[in-house]
């Protein structure tokens, strides 16, 4: 396997393998998000993409497998070390507050406060303002920092938890299901925030089961099946309807194809992947 | 601006035009009583008790929570300021000592919610017995005098008259109101109430300890509660047995006339102070009205199920 320089990739997992139980849900999963790119992972509920992400941020840890952030090998690894790190990710709940005002939702858990503590209430509402004209291109007439978050639509719910994660310097914004359950229009929105992401410099995993909502945004596919990764493809090299046709092979017959291995689409693209077939 | 403003404070406007609509009642009704100023003097001589209980009740509700315990352990510190009192002979040793004792009753609730993930209702269900069963044990249901207490300046400044009229008490419930007020608006900590009582997993994958924001909740609840404990034992300068009964569902009470719904998220000090003179002035309010005390517990719940169905109906529609 032709292993890409650590430094050239931002995030880099090799061989994960996880097991609860007696289920082996992760299989050797090699898995990376280079500088500035979007990776769409796809696969079907059960495929083993929650945990995979549970696994980079954190929450989970593997059975064996390593993880390389910048180059550096991650030990003692955990939430906490992943938010310091700037992996940031904006949860299918969106991991809001409802109730609250949208200002109050961009500085949840890091308020702008003085150092006994309290709170610079102005500072923070000018900053939501800026905030979100600058990351999610709404203007103060559309879409005031005093709406409460249980009032706006679904996609501006995920700009705004996208903004936070912009504003807050993440490295790597993981997007969880983004686009489910919200409307056409709606979902539109969700991928300009994404685009946004890359405008900003910045990298994104974009986790979904539907290819259409992955495939406008991305740079990378990836696509996990029962543990393993089964198929990575630049999106440069594969056109929207092959990469249909392949996912519907995959779903049948756990494989790309009959012979069991890559042939057209296969990434020859700069991080080396067209060997992570098992 | 204006505008904001009024949609961010409909519910307190609300229970505040409940009050003056009440207050006017009683004053047409029984206008002798009510337009001189001892009844009100009276009402600010009982109505701290529960009322800094309620607001401190505010912070544990506003958390998604709530505590059930509080009356018991009142009472469970009144006992030991006049035992501490008496073994002293000092008031400020007792006021210390008694604080502490409802700091750390209330920190076993929190502990016990947070560590063992119980159910703050069904806990504090369980230590409500606990202390009150207690403080029984230990008084062997005895009272005991406290009116030694008198020729401290410490009576005098929890519990003293202003100008021979104004319970100071009341000034320790605006002292204590104004407090917590700081600290739910214009505290971290009070933000992470907020998020904590609004959506629990939220709060956590931002980043705030949950379990430490409950913690201190409940141990402050605690605290207050003592704190009420030996105001009302030293207003009547004796201290019952049975101190804190009868607080639980009128303070609770408070806490939801005032707008802070059970679910949490929201909820605001401003609300609870003015639901718990309203629960204060009701009794005294339909006495003087003529009508028996009998009524007293109807109007309660009138009021009570009334004022919750109009919070209900404005957050929706704020929402």
């Amino acid at each position: 396997m032709k292993m890409a320089e650590p430094s050239e990739v931002l995030v880099k997992m090799v061989n994960i393998r996880k097991s609860f139980g007696h289920a082996e849900v992760l299989r050797g999963v090699n898995f990376e998000v280079g500088y500035n790119e979007i990776v769409g992972l796809l696969g079907d509920n059960g495929a083993g993409k929650s945990t995979l992400i549970k696994i980079l941020t954190g929450v989970h840890q593997p059975d064996s497998g390593e993880i390389y952030w910048k180059g550096q090998k991650l030990v003692n690894y955990s939430v906490a070390k992943a938010r310091e790190l700037g992996i940031e990710t904006v949860f299918q709940e969106r991991a809001l507050s409802e109730q609250h005002s949208l200002w109050r939702n961009i500085f949840m858990g890091r308020e702008i406060t003085n150092r006994w503590g309290f709170l610079d209430i102005k500072k923070q509402r000018e900053e939501a303002e800026r905030i979100i004209r600058e990351y999610m291109g709404f203007t103060s007439s559309a879409l005031s920092v005093d709406a409460v978050v249980g009032t706006m639509s679904g996609g501006e719910k995920q700009g705004v938890a996208i903004a936070r994660a912009l504003h807050f310097q993440a490295d790597l914004i993981i997007l969880d299901e983004p686009t489910t359950g919200l409307s056409l229009s709606e979902t539109q929105k969700v991928l300009s925030f994404v685009e946004e992401i890359k405008k900003q410099g910045k990298s994104a995993i974009f986790i979904t089961h539907n290819i259409y909502h992955v495939y406008p945004v991305a740079d990378r596919i990836v696509i996990l099946d029962r543990g393993r990764v089964v198929g990575e493809f630049m999106k440069a090299a594969i056109p929207l309807e092959k990469l249909v046709e392949k996912l519907y092979l995959v779903a049948r017959t756990g494989r790309l194809n009959d012979e069991g291995s890559f042939s057209e689409g296969t990434p020859k693209g700069p991080h080396g992947l067209e060997s992570l077939m098992p | 601006m204006r505008n904001r403003w009024l949609a961010e404070n409909r519910t307190q406007m609300s229970i505040l035009f409940v009050l003056f609509v009440l207050l006017v009642l009683f004053m047409i009704s029984s206008p002798k009583t009510f337009l001189s100023g001892d009844i009100y003097a009276a009402f600010m001589s009982t109505i701290p008790f529960s009322m800094i209980m309620a607001l401190s009740l505010t912070l544990v509700v506003i958390c998604g929570e709530m505590d059930l315990s509080f009356p018991s352990i009142m009472g469970f510190c009144g006992y030991v300021f006049t035992q501490v009192f008496h073994a002293t002979g000092s008031v400020a040793i007792a006021l210390l000592v008694c604080i502490l004792v409802g700091l750390v009753a209330g920190y076993l609730n929190g502990f016990l919610i947070v560590k063992f993930r119980l159910p703050s209702l069904v806990v504090t269900i369980g230590t409500q017995f606990f202390w009150a069963g207690l403080t029984q044990v230990l008084c062997q249901g005895l009272g005991r005098t406290l009116v030694p207490t008198k020729e401290s300046p410490l009576y005098y400044l929890l519990v003293g008259r202003v100008f021979g009229k104004v319970p100071v008490q009341m000034f320790w419930a605006v002292v204590v109101a104004f407090f917590l007020w700081l600290i739910l608006n214009r505290h971290r900590f009070g933000a992470h109430i907020y998020y904590t009582g609004d959506n629990e997993a939220s709060a956590r994958v931002m980043g705030i300890n949950v379990d430490r924001v409950k913690t201190i909740v409940f141990t402050q609840m605690g605290g207050f509660a003592a704190f009420a404990g030996v105001l009302a034992s030293l207003e009547v300068l004796y201290f019952w047995p049975t101190l804190g009964q009868g607080y639980l569902l009128k303070t609770i009470a408070a806490v939801f006339l005032g707008g802070t719904p059970v679910e949490g998220g929201v909820g605001t000090i401003f609300g609870t102070f003015i639901g718990a003179i309203i629960i204060g002035i009701l009794e005294a309010g339909i006495i003087a009205m003529g009508l028996s005390g009998f009524w007293t517990q109807l109007v309660y719940g009138l009021i009570i199920v009334i004022s919750i169905t109009i919070h209900s109906v404005l957050r929706r529609k704020v929402a």
